[in-house]
């Protein structure tokens, strides 16, 4: 699977291991701040009633892919965009979706509720990701046809395009600025 | 300092502090923020424990090394990050039933743990399936504007708002 090919490809687990802790602290503790170690903010998402977890990613979204692109542009970072496929994104997409719904936790934030003393979290959730990749683990062999139907490699949205990848940078922030203020607006 | 004690802070606040992380974790480390490899390899790995070295060579196992890596330690870190958030601001409790289920679902700690496993099993499957999570895809994958994140990231809240109305409107 392409996927998994280019994780490898970039050399992971090189870097200092320490970092891992120093940047998963933060980011827990930014998520635990944000209220999205909880079940009933992510369910209110997903119910549309609580639009808190969507204003974190879009706004994480908006200043990371600015930096990201201005670090890029002056040649400090290298972009490491996964592989993907119509076959393993769509399905597999909505396959994690279904479990976000039930759950109520994805796996970075299942990690948040646990230290936050959510026991549903630890004993039901957190167990259960661990059966279900064990479960993608032992079938993988059988999935590969379907992984790599509509194989569309590491493609970012600028190479799709064919376009300077600022023509692209520069509506995504305004599309996701103007849509954070709609949302203030309309009182979600 | 007295923002570190506070509950919550905006989801703006939040979001800018995450953002501005993955600069950082781009920078220094070359990794991007996500976490759904390391639960494949922490099964894998208490599988190991059970069946011995055979484990390995499982073909995706081969593929994704079942080693304790810069994303393991990330998911470790998280825990503790929000311990200590949680710890500073009061936020911490025990507890094995969220409010938003018990209104749905009642106060049983044993149904909401079994249904929790089963959304779990679904998942880790479907991260594994689409080669990431709302934090490899749904973050640091749509900052990059990776066309794979951006599919992903639009299926997993198709999914989860179809399930979430389903369960909550229709069965609770």
């Amino acid at each position: 699977m392409q996927t998994i090919a280019s994780e490898n490809k970039f050399k992971k687990d090189k870097s200092p291991l320490i970092w891992g802790l120093v940047f998963g602290m933060l980011f827990g503790f930014l998520l635990q701040k944000g209220g999205a170690t909880t079940y009933d903010v992510i369910i209110g998402q997903l119910l549309l009633i609580d639009f808190t977890v969507l204003k974190i990613m879009l706004s994480a979204v908006l200043t990371g892919m600015i930096g990201i692109y201005l670090m890029k542009t002056l040649g400090w970072v290298e972009l490491n965009p996964k592989s993907g496929s119509m076959g393993s994104n769509i399905t597999g997409g909505l396959i994690f979706g279904v479990g976000f719904g039930v759950l109520g936790y994805c796996p970075g934030t299942i990690a948040g509720a646990i230290g936050n003393g959510y026991l549903d979290a630890l004993v039901g959730g957190f167990a259960g990701i661990l059966i279900g990749t064990a479960i993608f683990a032992a079938l993988y062999p059988r999935l590969k046809g379907i992984l790599k139907k509509g194989d569309f490699g590491n493609m970012t949205l600028p190479q799709l395009f064919n376009v300077n990848e600022w023509v692209v940078v520069v509506p995504v922030a305004v599309l996701i600025f103007l849509l954070l203020i709609w949302l203030e607006r309309v009182g979600l | 300092m007295e923002f570190l004690t506070e509950v919550r802070w905006t989801p703006y606040a939040v979001g800018i502090g995450i953002g501005i992380l993955s600069w950082f974790s781009f920078l220094i480390s070359r990794e991007p923020i996500a976490c759904s490899t390391s639960f494949a390899r922490a099964s894998g790995g208490i599988e190991r424990l059970f069946r011995g070295k055979k484990v390995e060579l499982k073909p995706y196992y081969q593929e994704i090394k079942l080693v304790m890596g810069w994303q393991g330690m990330l998911i470790l870190g998280i825990v503790i990050g929000s311990l200590i958030s949680a710890l500073l601001s009061g936020d911490f409790h025990w507890q094995w039933v969220p409010s938003r289920w018990a209104s749905a679902f009642g106060n049983s700690p044993v149904l909401r743990v079994i249904v929790a496993m089963l959304g779990g099993v679904f998942l880790g499957f479907g991260a594994r399936w689409a080669g990431g999570c709302t934090s490899g895809h749904g973050i640091s994958g749509t900052l990059q504007l990776a066309v794979s994140s951006w599919i992903s990231a639009i299926c997993f809240f198709i999914g989860g708002i179809l399930m979430a109305q389903f369960l909550v409107k229709v069965i609770g």
